[in-house]
């Protein structure tokens, strides 16, 4: 144990010299944050939104009122007709369409089951997603309320993207952007880490000393396991007092969540620092094969339904698709471990791998 | 006799970093065409001096001048006029024995043409012809080290400065490199010269001897080891270092 | 102890086509101070890095404390210290933190093992706050070997400790290895330097990977086949120039300002000599027979192994 903490204390002095470190590990998440945050808040304040209700009863009245009272939409017109969707589109008059079926609350009241159609101008794809997710949010958000009093209710959002044909997207920008700072910060800081004691030669050293493998490598990533962890808790109170984004699960279950994917990251940055021995192809790999993924094929930004076959089997390849899942799920819908175990098992599955791989691929000799 | 043009002049040249004094007054003269041993302990201040010399850095105050050109306001032309070669760094690993001669005379300005004829005639001389396209890495130390010389050499400078050039460098080929020392000082080229080997100092016309940023002694190596009755130089060395 | 401190037998080690050491084979007693000297890329790094257990051999094998380099390692891990060729330590780290680590993971304390390093490390403790980075040549290598002696090792693998650091400093260097050894450990070091290997019981000579010679120093002057004449003159680099197509002459080297002469046994004629020299225009201040250097023979050998 005296072993294990000589070599945490050594490895925070490291990392408090050198301030550049400090500056990406805690000034990163923030920055990034504040920049997605900004760029897509500032999009959707105040879109002009069309609707066609055809039925004008209690429900789909009180279901507008919501919509419009949200502070993201403002009415434009009423539509007399579907056909007219498309002329609002293409004149620009308006960003988000919304078709109720004929009849709303009397189907809903009768079959349990009422369909409305969120039409989003997907020439802008990402201004789309995100109004189309706060449109079914809002309606989800109805739902629960009616769910409440009386026999479970489903109302079915219908999205459909004219003129890109089916775009589904990400929920929020927060839990997408938490798994790739997660990511970053612990597979590239301690592939790094690692890659810097080999470069420097003090590798050879603690090689020869009595050390095993395993203590050198929990030893080295310790610190970094404590600072991520700091770095998702900052995200997630950026992420609720500037941003609003809810927390509507347990926090406990949150931070558990992200203390488990900070653990796969930073296995994975082990594997990359045992088969690499410099800092530069540490980083190469960190940045191209970790955060390319994680931007692209984890549904972050490019919904993955819409992918083609192979890389969607890719996609669930990618840990951090399961990770967004599973704090979008914790975060938004305030689901408990019931709904996500099965994400956390693949999560801790590819933990397990990764060090495992990891242990067995870290050279206890120099060649 | 004409009295021998002084290649390099320095005069009270002090450097300071912060409160530590690294060069502490340091005059001395380098007369053109002599092998100048440029001696100290480890922090003695000779890495400062030599950067000053380089026009790398500016010295906090004193006056001198290199090849007839002042530090401080005709750099450009210091280091026009200069060649510079260490241990450390030289030659690029990851090029071959001709781009690395290529590069070099590129970023001296010389003409594509000059390049090749001094290209060839300095592979010939070192018998690196068959060598001309192996990467830097893959050739033995030993050559890197007298290339890295001759491509110091490549644009015709008036003063070279050595950084320890034979750290590490079996005995015969420590001898065959003090050998092209001894040929381009003939040829006119002032060599400046640092190096850990005492024997290597009394190969130098003259040598300085440093200690904490002042030179305890400068004379050839005969009068040294006549003024500290020593028989060898690594003996002066010592002899100075210790009574600091 | 029965089993020598180091017994290597016909190592050998590739990487790829190079052949980094050829065949070697050697005892080490216990208590000895042995010098490996040769010039950068002879294989000293190599060989000191599959005795500290850090590569595999290709053929052969080699012994620490009677333990298999390769079965063993970890035990042999335990008990033998390591200073790297290159200044590896934390250089953000202070001269205290730094050794403060290396006393921990060897599961010891400065406390405990002071006596041993305190000769060394008393001579940079008022530095002992400042950052090792910071520290001279000189200074990073004493505390480069106290980190390495802290753990209270029984072999002490040395890799050009004394690389790029001034005379003076070497010198002292020196000093405390050989009080270690009395203090009873065995030495391995590596070095550059010829002059260095009269310091040592027995010098082995590397060169290309294998070992043109390993005994005493004295008996490596002594096997020395020719008789050695020292020239001197002004001008050394017009008579070594001269002196090359001398006949008979076997090598003629400069050392300082002189220039070192070998003939076979009984071959030398003075008179002739100075002759053929005038008539070169050239008139040397002195000739005397003296005894070989250990850079003679290293020369000698290396010459042969070339050709």
């Amino acid at each position: 144990m005296n072993r294990f903490w000589a070599f945490v204390t050594k490895e925070f002095y490291h990392i408090i010299r050198d301030y550049r470190t400090l500056l990406i590990l805690f000034g990163l998440p923030a920055i990034q944050l504040l920049l997605f945050g900004y760029v897509i808040t500032n999009e959707i304040k105040d879109a002009k939104i069309a609707i066609y209700d055809p039925s004008k009863d209690v429900v789909t009245r009180k279901i507008s009122d919501k919509i419009l009272s949200s502070g993201y939409f403002i009415l434009e017109r009423n539509l007399s007709h579907v056909s007219e969707a498309g002329d609002a589109f293409r004149y620009g008059e308006v960003n988000l369409v919304l078709v109720y079926e004929p009849d709303f609350a009397q189907k809903l009241e009768k079959t349990g089951k009422a369909h409305i159609q969120i039409i989003g101008d997907a020439s802008d794809p990402n201004t789309a997603n995100m109004l189309v997710n706060y449109a079914s949010g809002i309606i989800n958000n109805y739902l629960i309320s009616i769910n409440s009093e009386k026999l479970p209710y489903q109302i079915i959002p219908e999205v459909r993207m004219m003129y890109n044909g089916e775009l589904k997207g990400v929920f929020m920008f927060v839990p997408g952007l938490m798994a790739m700072l997660l990511t970053l910060i612990s597979a590239l800081m301690t592939s790094l880490a690692i890659t810097k004691e080999k470069e420097l030669g003090t590798m050879e050293l603690l090689l020869v000393s009595p050390l095993r493998p395993g203590q050198i490598i929990i030893g080295k990533v310790f610190p970094y396991v404590f600072l991520a962890f700091i770095d998702a808790i900052i995200i997630i109170i950026i992420g609720n007092t500037v941003f609003g984004v809810p927390v509507r699960g347990s926090v406990f279950l949150l931070l558990a969540e992200s203390l488990l994917y900070i653990c796969m990251a930073l296995s994975l940055g082990i594997l990359i620092s045992s088969i690499t021995s410099s800092q530069q192809i540490a980083m190469m790999i960190s940045l191209v094969a970790l955060m390319l993924p994680t931007i692209l094929l984890s549904g972050f930004i490019f919904p993955i339904e819409n992918m083609p076959w192979i890389l969607q089997v890719l996609c669930y390849m990618m840990p951090p698709k399961y990770f967004i899942s599973i704090i979008k799920s914790i975060m938004l819908q305030g689901n408990s471990l019931v709904f996500v175990w099965k994400e956390t098992l693949v999560v801790i599955g590819f933990t397990t791998v990764f060090l495992v791989m990891s242990v067995k691929k870290f050279n206890v000799r120099l060649a | 006799m004409r009295e021998p043009e002084n290649i390099i002049v320095v005069k009270d040249l002090v450097k300071k970093f912060g409160d530590f004094v690294a060069n502490d007054h340091l005059t001395f003269e380098v007369r053109k065409g002599e092998i100048f041993g440029f001696l100290g302990a480890n922090g003695a201040g000779k890495t400062t001096a030599i950067k000053i010399l380089c026009g790398l850095w500016y010295p906090t105050s004193g006056k001198m001048s290199v090849a007839g050109y002042d530090i401080y306001t005709q750099r450009e032309k210091v280091k026009r006029n200069i060649g510079y070669m260490s241990q450390k760094f030289s030659l690029y690993d990851d090029l071959t024995v001709f781009e690395n001669i290529r590069f070099y005379g590129g970023i001296y300005g010389l003409k594509k043409k000059a390049i090749n004829e001094r290209a060839w005639s300095l592979m010939k001389r070192l018998d690196l012809e068959d060598a001309r396209d192996k990467l830097i890495r893959d050739i033995p130390l030993g050559w890197k080290q007298k290339l890295a010389f001759s491509v110091a050499l490549l644009h015709n400078p008036k003063v070279v400065f050595l950084d320890e050039p034979t750290g590490g460098v079996d005995p015969i080929t420590r001898r065959q490199f003090w050998n092209m020392i001894y040929e381009s000082a003939r040829s006119g080229i002032t060599v400046f010269v640092t190096t850990h080997y005492m024997d290597e100092a009394e190969y130098c016309d003259r040598v300085s001897i440093m200690v904490d940023g002042r030179i305890a002694a400068l004379d050839t190596p005969e009068n040294l080891k006549q003024q500290f009755h020593s028989a060898t130089m690594n003996d002066v060395f010592i002899q100075l270092v210790r009574s600091k | 102890m029965d089993s020598p401190a180091v017994s290597v037998k016909n190592l050998t080690l590739r990487y790829g086509d190079t052949l980094a050491l050829n065949d070697l084979s050697f005892d080490v007693p216990h208590g000895e101070l042995l010098g490996f000297i040769g010039p950068d890329g002879a294989g000293k790094t190599t060989l000191f890095r599959v005795l500290t257990t850090l590569l595999v051999p290709t053929h052969g094998s080699a012994q620490v404390d009677g333990l298999d380099v390769v079965k063993d390692y970890r035990q042999i891990r335990n008990n033998i210290g390591y200073m790297p060729g290159r200044f590896s330590l934390y250089q953000d780290l202070s001269v205290e933190e730094n050794l403060t680590f290396f006393a921990t993971i060897f599961g010891t304390t400065i406390r405990e093992n002071y006596d041993l390093i305190k000769d060394i490390y008393s001579q940079i403790e008022p530095f002992k706050n400042r950052k090792a980075g910071q520290l001279s040549g000189g200074m990073k290598q004493k505390l480069a070997l106290s980190c390495a002696l802290i753990h209270k090792p029984g072999i002490l693998f040395l890799d050009e400790p004394t690389t790029g650091v001034d005379a003076v400093s070497r010198r002292e260097f020196w000093e405390m290895l050989k009080r270690l050894q009395a203090g009873d450990i065995t030495i391995l070091v590596s070095t550059p330097y010829m002059d260095e290997a009269v310091l040592c019981d027995r010098v082995a000579l590397i060169q290309n990977g294998r070992i043109m010679k390993i005994t005493t120093p004295a008996n490596v002057i002594a096997s020395y086949p020719y008789s050695l004449f020292s020239v001197k003159a002004d001008d050394i680099y017009g008579l070594l120039k001269a002196l090359r197509d001398y006949p008979g002459i076997h090598r003629a080297d400069a050392f300082g300002q002189t220039v070192h002469l070998s003939f076979n046994k009984d071959e030398f004629r003075e008179a002739a000599l100075l002759d053929y020299l005038k008539e070169k225009g050239i008139e040397p201040a002195g000739i005397r027979e003296i005894k070989a250097t250990i850079e003679d023979c290293f020369m000698d050998l290396m010459g042969k192994e070339e050709g």
